[in-house]
């Protein structure tokens, strides 16, 4: 699945992520910041990887602004944005 | 046990998280109302992963999906009943056919699925005054049909009256919805209390409904969930006028006797069967009753 343009998904409230995706041509860029990063970073980052290969996202750059959202919503707003950026 | 549904807006994580620990009987998670247009295809896709992951074990599932008349409903159902939700809550619907749009969508997908037909069922939410004036024909469409639910807000702005906390603008289209769903064999929900506030009126408000013969009453604060739990379940003294009635129908058929009386009054039929539907509900609650 190609990214064409920005697209962003979800909010910064508690128990929620903001997640941007920008095309790019060099593979996956995740740029991760999160209120759990010491406790579950590279958790997050794997299933964010996990994630974009289950949709077929090749290239992406790819911004997570995590509050603490647990794995199925962190799952929801990912597709969200990428659903909305192949448009 | 069916006492009370409680609302959850869809595209809230920390609502959804929650949402089955807060007692309600049956929660909705809302794709409709609770959800600004931009939004409903995050709103559809965090609901569908909700039910996926979250399990929600403690309630029934229920989704509100958009109207019929808009873009969203048939995306709505296409993410949602693949991972079997007890209930579809369709909104406005005012007329059988609407209910049966629903109903032949879902069914096609139930195929497509592999599913058991009526695996899903429908809760309508009735919330018009051709609604409220096709409430049988629309509980009895469909055996998919299984709970309906009475929307006060829309249906006062339709009958073009102002909506108030006695609630005698409704009255009628609360006895029409009740007789309606019980002549169909159909559970019924009461439309809720919007007044998060005001717990004693919530009670008599609550306490009215199911005088008319409501199931149970519907809400969009957790707030209210014990208390319609409370007033929906049967009371210890009914419990135990409901064993007795039991014992001495028992008792009648073992001694041959045609007619029994308790307390002066005789027990007949229809006594007998509010008898058997209070101990049902006192099982559901988890009170053991020996008999």
């Amino acid at each position: 699945m190609e990214i064409k343009k920005l697209a962003t998904a979800g909010t910064l409230e508690s128990s929620d992520a903001f997640i941007t995706v920008e095309p790019n041509e060099n593979g996956i860029e995740l740029n991760l910041e999160s209120v759990v990063i010491n406790q579950f970073g590279e958790e997050i980052e794997a299933l964010v990887y996990s994630v974009l290969d289950e949709l077929d996202v090749k290239n992406v750059n790819i911004s997570i602004n995590d509050r603490g959202a647990v794995e199925c919503v962190l799952r929801a707003r990912i597709e969200t944005a990428v659903m909305r950026g192949k448009e | 046990m069916r006492r009370s549904i409680l609302f959850m807006p869809g595209n809230n994580p920390g609502m959804l998280l929650n949402a089955d620990i807060l007692g309600a009987d049956g929660i909705i998670l809302d794709l409709e109302d609770a959800v600004s247009p931009k939004e409903k295809d995050a709103a559809r896709i965090l609901v569908r992963n909700a039910i996926r992951y979250l399990g929600y074990k403690k309630s029934e599932v229920i989704v509100r999906i958009n109207s019929l008349d808009t873009e969203f409903w048939t995306k709505d159902l296409d993410e949602i009943i693949p991972y079997k939700p007890d209930f579809i809550m369709v909104p406005k619907i005012s007329t059988a056919a609407d209910i049966l749009v629903a109903d032949e969508y879902i069914t096609k997908l139930e195929e497509k699925l592999g599913f058991e037909k009526n695996t899903v069922k429908l809760m309508p939410l009735v919330e018009t005054a051709l609604g409220v004036e096709n409430a049988y024909a629309i509980a009895s469409a469909t055996e998919r049909v299984r709970a309906m639910l009475l929307g006060g807000e829309d249906l006062t702005a339709d009958l073009r009256c102002k909506r108030t906390k006695e609630g005698n603008e409704i009255f009628y289209s609360r006895s029409r919805i009740v007789v309606a769903c019980r002549a169909a064999g159909i559970d019924c929900y009461d439309t809720p209390f919007t007044d998060v506030n005001d717990a004693e009126g919530l009670i008599k408000d609550a306490e009215f409904a199911k005088s008319l013969g409501f199931t149970g009453k519907s809400s969009i604060s957790p707030r209210h969930v014990a208390d319609i739990n409370a007033v929906f379940s049967p009371t210890q003294a009914d419990i135990d006028y409901a064993i007795e009635v039991m014992a001495i129908i028992k008792e009648a058929k073992e001694k041959g006797l045609g007619v029994v009386a308790l307390r002066g009054k005789m027990i007949d039929a229809p006594i007998v069967n509010r008898a058997v539907q209070v101990l049902e509900a006192a099982k559901a609650m988890g009170v053991k009753i020996d008999e």
